[in-house]
């Protein structure tokens, strides 16, 4: 059986936020006299709230370990910010600091040798810097869902599947055991494993990498988190599956409102799931905006370089492959200078004195790190 | 050095066949118990017959397991068949003894998928490099250590980086020395069993680019195995899509991309990322349920009917399910494995990518202000650098990413 996706996605730029109706304009629709028009208003007006302020905002976030070859400079003020139910995509390469911004987002980076060295990290109005461990774990339980690369570390290989679902919902909601198994049979059918009462008791093996998949989605949403922090799910995946995946991620998030951060280092995703996208290189966000603006204008060599470097089914077939020369560098020797500039054909001395900005480009939504494009001063058209 | 140059071969390959695939069957015991009793196979490959020409790149694209490796292996008998036969330059590889086959080896040579274990790490570059010279008694003492600086330079690395080991270079940086492995005994023909795959992005393409700078300069033959769809569009110059250990479409890129004759083939195309926002909100996907079955335990009948989009909207036509459709020309020079492939060419699935206008943004590197970057002794790059943009200034059209292509014909 097949299912067609016709255009189901959100408009980028406009942010996955439903319209909300006007508190000032309660009166008239509900009355305050009873109790169901009381929890309404203050139901719209803590979404108003929510409203103005963004689900997350990360600023000057730094992480840092402490190898024996030095001091590794794994994310280096990183700044951005998260709406609502928003689809926001890092995509860069191996080792440019994907995977610790999002450990360090939610706590998680080992330490020793790692620790969040700066910043500040607000999530849904909370400073979650100055939260207790336990505190942080239960907002992690509660409030963020994780899919990682490789189903199966992340699964306990001795566990059935319906009962390491449940225990989420157990641990998390306070569900009863009874009511927890429902809620596992509920989601697991949810994200598309057939019989799922009858695979319930099956463990991690019995499942095929992309039904693996489906149950780490399944764990990450027993909760009903607002962020779900997609680490390369569909990278171990074929494409026919990793299709799968997507339009599953894609089709949950729109139901349930649930933000999403997703790291690939695949930029047809990007484009095809994400609202708005962060280009990472060696440690910084070194680009962002509104995935059109961005594909269509790259404003940081490094994000033009690698978009202009990918073969498409789409283009004309038999030129040769724009490169980007050279390799990243390491993360241990870092400089004041532009980290792409050994690497960038638009170079100049001052790249190599100076460290850029992130800076505003277009508009507010665009910003970019790169003294080449920077407003004023630009020598790249 | 080289120029660089059109990625498909600027000659198109003659019709002249260097390897010939016939009825190949690759099947794997499945044993059990504690006499290891055989219980059943696992059809690696089953019954596939191919060609690929002289100076030709054949990529081979489908999903894991479905026998792209254990095909690429068979060709050149690093694995032993269990029916068929192959031949190369006319030559049935079965029927060679050891000796002869040996010999045969030097002409055909294979790039393995994983950089990082496909190189023994106790040995140095030079040594790695020089290991099949020797073993061919190609050359020796001074002549040798010529020829490993010679490949070396050739694949853009250092020439004096023989005595480095692997784990002192990058992934895209051991790939290469894996190429210059494989170049050293002058093969024609070389297996490339998913050699970007485990690259970064900004890495592939350098790769890629010496691959094809390669083919053009020794007039290689390639089988280019990957799963990458655009990645296969690029370099080859006829594309055999597998399922299930079958050969299930076979053509060149402009049948395979534009008039898809087997609905996995447009169900693979309409699940491939495009790298244009504008271009995957336009698009309508077949999304294939489920997964692949056991190459152990095909499903009877064309093996794709249990996933089969064509087979539901036919109405689940009987034949579907009882008889395997043969490997029939659809068109000149394209083959398809399906009852109904001439419906499957009518529909519009899988092929939203034509037609459309490509995002258009102007060339990387090219244009005032662009400069050579200048190479940092750790990155020897002799090859990729220097990617000279070949319209120059001005407007930026043409090249990869930009506008102004034409639509495809
Ligand atoms: N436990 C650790 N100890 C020391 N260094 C680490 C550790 N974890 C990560 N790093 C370093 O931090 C940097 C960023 O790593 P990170 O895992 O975030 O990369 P990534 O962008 O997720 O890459 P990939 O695409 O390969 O997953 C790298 O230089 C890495 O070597
Ligand atoms: N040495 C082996 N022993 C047993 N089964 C194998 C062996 N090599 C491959 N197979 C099986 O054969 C099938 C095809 O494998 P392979 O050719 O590696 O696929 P691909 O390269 O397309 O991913 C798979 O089911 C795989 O598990
Ligand atoms: S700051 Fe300079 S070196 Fe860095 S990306 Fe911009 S132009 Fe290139
Ligand atoms: S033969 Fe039938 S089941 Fe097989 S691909 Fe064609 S339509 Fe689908
Ligand atoms: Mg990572
Ligand atoms: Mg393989």
């Amino acid at each position: 059986m097949t299912a067609t996706d016709d255009d189901r996605r959100v408009d980028p730029g406009s942010p996955a936020v439903a319209e909300l109706p006007d508190t000032e304009k309660l009166p008239e629709a509900v009355s305050l006299e009873t109790e169901e028009g009381r929890r309404l208003a203050a139901q719209l007006a803590d979404e108003k709230a929510r409203h103005a302020r963004k689900l997350l905002e990360v600023r000057d976030l730094s992480t840092q370990f402490f190898t024996k070859d030095g001091v590794v400079h794994a994310v280096d003020r990183v700044s951005f910010e998260l709406d609502y139910g928003e689809t926001l995509g890092l995509v860069g390469e191996s080792g440019c600091g994907k995977s610790v911004t999002a450990l360090s987002l939610t706590r998680l980076v080992p330490d020793p040798p790692g620790k969040i060295t700066s910043g500040e990290v607000i999530f849904d109005g909370v400073d979650i810097m100055k939260l207790s461990s336990e505190e942080m774990r239960l907002l992690r339980g509660k409030r963020i869902g994780f899919i990682f690369q490789d189903p199966m570390t992340s699964l306990n290989p001795t566990l059935t599947i319906g009962f390491q679902i449940a225990e989420s919902a157990r641990l998390h909601l306070g569900l009863s055991n009874r009511a927890a198994n429902d809620r596992a049979v509920e989601l697991l059918s949810k994200v598309g494993i057939p019989r799922a009462r009858d695979r319930m008791g099956d463990y991690p093996h019995q499942f095929s990498g992309g039904m693996r998949q489906r149950v780490m989605i399944a764990i990450a949403l027993a909760c009903d988190p607002m962020l779900l922090l997609a680490d390369e799910p569909t990278t171990a995946l074929d494409v026919t599956i990793q299709a799968q995946i997507l339009e599953l991620i894609r089709s949950l998030s729109d139901e349930f409102g649930t933000a999403v951060i997703l790291i690939t280092h695949d930029l047809g995703i990007a484009a095809g799931m994400c609202h708005r996208v962060n280009v990472m290189y060696a440690g910084q966000i070194v680009e962002t905006g509104v995935v059109d603006d961005l594909f269509e204008n790259p404003r940081m060599p490094y994000a033009w370089g690698l978009l202009d470097s990918l073969p498409r089914l789409d283009e004309e077939r038999g030129s040769r492959l724009r490169t980007i020369e050279g390799m990243p560098p390491d993360l241990i020797h870092v400089g004041d200078d532009c980290r792409f500039a050994p690497r960038c054909p638009y170079s100049r001395d001052i790249c190599l004195e100076d460290e850029p900005q992130l800076t505003e480009r277009e508009g507010p939504d665009h910003l970019a790190r790169c003294w080449g494009t920077e407003p004023g001063r630009a020598w790249i058209e | 050095m080289i120029e660089p140059q059109a990625a498909p071969a600027a000659e198109p390959a003659t019709g002249q066949a260097l390897v010939e695939a016939e009825n190949l069957k690759v099947h794997f015991p499945i044993t059990s118990g504690l006499f290891q009793r055989t219980v059943g196979a696992v059809r690696a490959v089953d019954d596939i017959t191919f060609d690929i020409r002289k100076g030709e790149t054949l990529g081979l694209v489908g999903e894991s397991g479905c026998g792209k490796s254990t095909t690429g292996r068979a060709l050149i008998r690093l694995r032993e068949l269990t029916d068929g036969v192959v031949r190369f330059d006319g030559v049935d590889l079965t029927t060679l003894k050891r000796d002869q086959l040996r010999k045969m080896r030097r002409r055909m040579q294979i790039i393995f998928q994983d950089p990082y274990s496909s190189l023994n790490p106790r040995m140095t570059v030079g040594s790695i490099i020089s290991e099949p010279i020797e073993t061919h008694n190609l050359a020796s003492g001074r002549g040798k250590l010529e020829r490993v600086k010679e490949l070396l330079a050739l694949v853009g690395l250092n020439p004096n980086y023989t005595n480095r080991y692997p784990h002192e270079f990058s992934g895209g940086q051991r790939q290469r020395i894996g190429v210059a492995r494989s170049l050293a005994v002058e093969p024609e023909f070389i297996v490339c069993d998913e050699p970007i795959s485990a690259l970064d992005v900004s890495i592939q393409a350098q790769v890629l680019n010496l691959l094809v700078e390669l083919r053009e300069q020794f007039g290689l033959t390639y089988l280019f195995i990957a799963h990458d769809l655009s990645v296969v569009r690029h370099i080859s110059d006829r594309i055999g899509v597998m399922y299930l250990g079958k050969v299930v479409e076979l053509g060149p890129p402009a049948a395979i991309y534009e008039t898809p004759a087997h609905p996995y083939t447009r169900a693979l195309l309409s699940a491939v990322p495009i790298p244009d926002p504008r271009a995957e909100r336009r698009r309508k996907r077949v999304i294939l349920t489920g997964d692949v079955p056991s190459p152990a335990n095909p499903p009877s009948g064309c093996r794709f009917h249990t996933r089969c989009w064509l087979y539901e909207r036919l109405g689940r036509p009987e034949n579907c399910r009882t008889d395997d459709p043969e490997l029939r020309i659809v068109q000149p020079d394209h083959r398809a494995a399906c009852h109904y492939a001439e419906d499957a060419m009518q529909s519009d699935v899988g092929v939203a990518h034509i037609g459309a206008e490509p995002i258009k943004r102007k060339a990387f590197g090219a244009g005032p202000g662009a400069h050579k970057p200048v190479a940092d002794d750790s990155v020897p790059a002799t090859l990729v650098t220097g990617v000279a943009p070949d319209e120059g200034t001005g407007g930026g059209t043409g090249g990869s990413g930009t506008g102004g292509a034409a639509p495809p014909e």
